[in-house]
């Protein structure tokens, strides 16, 4: 896609007599400062102040109201405050390491955006592996968290950077085997590959192709939530426990790069299942939008992205809702509950797809009823609850 | 040795032999409620010892005692738990009329209580509050800190002071109740409830607080007796006890309660989560005992006539009060001059301080958090 772009314009003199090479470099470079800067990190930044806001709202807090209208330039005053702190390095360091290990986690979270699509056109490169280079490329933020837990020689941030790593390696496992029903269904690992064979509609999102994906939908999206070590899995920097587990002794830019990463996991994680199951970029045919390309690229990006941030806001109620698993019980959960059952859904899906090849409209029409009723009767439980407690709550018994 | 369900084998001398970590938990921990410092002994995740350090929070209240005299103290006491002062300033206020043979009136003996239970709501809503969030979960915390928020509206609307109340006196209380106390009382206690119900569903119900907290440091009784544990931590290992019941004072005959003890429900007898769920059904008890106070409340004068310059008669005396972490003792001597000659107290999360070194052993690292918030450590009343 871009390499066409480019060659276009190579064709047209636009690059003098530049060769190709440098050319395609150039390209490549542009290309990477315009995803990080025009929208990783921008996405990363709001991402905490809606965090803190959706918390806000459900713990009956106000939230950050003063940056900005409603506080919606909040993240952009932390960041700025972040980067001018002085930074220590603890006497005790292995001070190369130390310095080291923000950037190899952020390099693992910002080069998995790589191969992450926007719209049907909008991919920096549509790599014929995507998945499985996502898949290993955030598997190097565990690398970088590790290197920080011992780089800071705290047994704090030891114990963090151990459990980071035992907890990342195991949830790969279910993770893995469960993208790979959906590999089983479409028979390649692009990205846009993946996207282009489900459709606009729910019936035809690969979460409800069959009982098997609908299954490893859940099971993915528990692995993922355990990568990014997100709540009810965030041992490695379980704040009540290790302090701050792998980060307590980072200060200024180097602490802002880590939360970068775990805010920026978010979208990443959100992305990735928007992807494999619900349907991707894939957007309803509008008549007159639909009709030009830019117009049908606006609204894929939008499908796109209000479906992953719906995941992301998701993620963050999980976290506002639940406490933390102890370590044992994280084990548990993988490889007594998660690993089998996600080895049996790739053998059942395996079936599946030798059994009926073109897909059975049946199920998927019976599973998608089925996963709008869990749905609907999970909203009804939500207004039932506020029903309940909303009219009861009163901010003084002075007023 | 068995942990948390799992045979771990740990064999040394065979060249894979795993080095303890000694860690150090405080002064400065995030769950280190005030200022505590544990000496953990650590076998990877698992603890081998948890050793208490205590003494940072030491400020000789009760010697400060012997130097300002019996009225002049009560400001003191609040200090003592600062988290559920009016205890205290009953504890202080009772050592001193039972040593000066001073009879409180009716109406103040009422005012005390309210006081006091309204303390125990918002010091059991902290304890609970707090517990949650070191297990991980935050929306509790702020929801119980919200209704925390309004009881501690409510005391400063009685006595000025949101923390540290100083509104008992010797031989009786400074203010009698605002008015329209009661209507504003009732209109919180009646919110309450439905809050609490929906406390339950979102924490006591859950399956993950349910797996961190059930079968975790399970106390039986008999260690619980032995270890002289008092209160909640008590009553949730089973054993009927509560100060306000078998040896009641103030006007606590004259009210109906229940007195919860610890059921098991949802793993052994005495665990971490009939600690925390004996707290969330007293709260309901002091919701039963305010709305019969409010009922019963008579007339009257709110303080005793007490001299300036009090002198009680040399001798000595001791009293018990039921705070909200458990028995609270107050012993104080008297030379026949107007400052006591010696002051005690003895206060139930030294004694929850002293059991963690026992049931600490063979815990996960994560535990040593649950054991405390669930055991309702404060601090300042472990050093006074």
């Amino acid at each position: 896609m871009l390499q066409q772009f480019l060659d276009s314009l190579i064709a047209d003199g636009v690059f003098g007599g530049l060769p190709r090479d440098i050319v395609y470099l150039i390209g490549m470079a542009a290309a990477g400062a315009l995803v990080v800067f025009g929208f990783v990190l921008n996405v990363a930044g709001v991402t905490t102040f809606v965090e803190r806001r959706v918390w806000a709202r459900i713990q009956s807090r106000v939230g950050p109201n003063r940056v900005g209208p409603q506080g919606i330039l909040q993240w952009l005053a932390d960041g700025i405050k972040l980067l001018m702190k002085e930074e220590v390095i603890p006497f005790a360091a292995d001070a190369r390491l130390f310095k080291l290990a923000p950037f190899i986690v952020t390099i693992g979270f910002i080069a998995a955006f790589v191969a992450m699509p926007f719209s049907s056109v909008l991919i920096v490169a549509d790599l014929n592996l995507g998945i499985l280079y996502i898949t290993a490329m955030t598997s190097l933020v565990v690398v970088g968290i590790m290197v920080a837990g011992w780089a800071s020689n705290n047994k704090w941030s030891l114990i963090g950077g151990i459990r980071a790593a035992a907890q990342i390696v195991s949830y790969e496992i279910p993770a893995a085997l469960s993208i790979f029903t959906v590999i089983l269904v479409t028979g390649t690992l692009s990205m846009q590959g993946i996207i282009q064979q489900q459709g606009w509609g729910p019936w035809d999102w690969f979460i409800f192709h069959s009982p098997f994906t609908f299954v490893g939908f859940f099971i993915t999206f528990i692995s993922l939530l355990a990568e990014g070590n997100r709540t009810p899995f965030d041992l490695p920097e379980a704040e009540s426990e290790l302090v701050a587990g792998f980060v307590t002794e980072y200060s200024g830019a180097r602490y802002l790069f880590f939360f970068l990463v775990e805010w920026g996991n978010l979208y990443v994680i959100s992305a990735i299942l928007v992807t494999l199951f619900l349907g991707g970029w894939q957007a309803p045919p509008i008549p007159v939008i639909s009709d030009s390309a830019v117009g049908r690229n606006v609204l894929e990006f939008l499908t796109f992205f209000l479906k992953s941030y719906f995941g992301v806001v998701l993620m963050m109620w999980i976290r506002a809702t639940l406490p933390r698993t102890r370590v044992d019980q994280l084990m548990t959960t993988c490889w007594k509950y998660l690993l089998p059952i996600a080895f049996f859904n790739f053998m059942g899906t395996a079936l599946w797809v030798l059994v009926f090849p073109e897909g059975f409209r049946f199920a998927e029409i019976l599973l998608t009823a089925v996963g709008f009723g869990l749905l609907g009767y999970f909203a009804y439980r939500v207004a039932f609850h506020l029903r309940r407690s909303g009219a009861q709550i009163t901010l003084s018994p002075l007023s | 040795m068995s942990v948390a369900g799992f045979e771990v084998e740990v064999d040394r001398g065979s060249g894979l032999e795993t080095e303890e970590m000694t860690l150090n938990m405080g002064p400065q921990h995030p769950s280190t409620h005030g200022v505590l410092r544990f000496v953990v002994k650590a076998d990877g995740e698992v603890m081998r010892r948890a050793v208490p350090d205590i003494g940072y929070l030491h400020r000789s209240i009760e010697k400060i005692s012997e130097k300002v005299g019996y009225h002049g103290f009560m400001p003191y006491t609040d200090r003592v738990d600062y988290v559920a002062a009016m205890f205290c300033n009953q504890g202080w206020g009772m050592v001193t009329e039972k040593l000066a043979g001073i009879e409180v009136p009716k109406r103040g003996e009422y005012c005390r209580v309210i006081a006091a239970e309204l303390n125990r709501i918002s010091s059991h809503l902290l304890a609970v509050g707090t517990m949650i969030l070191d297990i991980g979960a935050i929306t509790p915390f702020f929801h119980a800190f919200r209704e925390r928020e309004k009881i501690n509206d409510l005391l400063e609307e009685l006595c000025g002071a949101r923390l540290t109340y100083n509104y008992m006196r010797v031989g009786g209380v400074a203010w009698d109740l605002p008015p329209g106390y009661e209507e504003k009382v009732l209109a919180f206690l009646n919110q309450l409830e439905p809050m609490l119900d929906e406390h339950y569903d979102l924490v006591s119900e859950n399956t993950l607080f349910r797996g961190r907290a059930a079968s975790v440091a399970t106390i039986s009784a008999e260690t619980a007796i032995s270890y002289n544990l008092v209160g909640p931590n008590l009553r949730a290992s089973g054993v009927r006890y509560d100060v306000r019941r078998d040896e009641p004072y103030s006007v606590y005959p004259e009210l109906e309660f229940d007195v919860p003890v610890g059921t098991g429900m949802a793993g052994e007898v005495g665990d971490s989560f009939d600690r925390y769920y004996l707290r969330v059904q007293e709260i309901r008890e002091s919701v039963k005992i305010l709305r019969q106070c409010f009922q019963q409340i008579p007339d009257g004068p709110v303080v005793a006539k007490v001299p300036r310059k009090l002198k009680p008669p040399a001798g000595d005396a001791q009293i018990r009060v039921e705070s909200a972490r458990g028995d609270m003792s107050w012993y104080a001597v008297s030379d026949g001059s107007e400052f006591p000659y010696r002051c005690k107290v003895r206060t139930g999360s030294f004694a929850a301080m002293s059991i963690i070194e026992e049931i600490s052993q063979g815990l996960m690292l994560a535990d040593l958090v649950t054991v405390i918030a669930s055991l309702d450590i404060v601090a300042p009343e472990v050093d006074r």
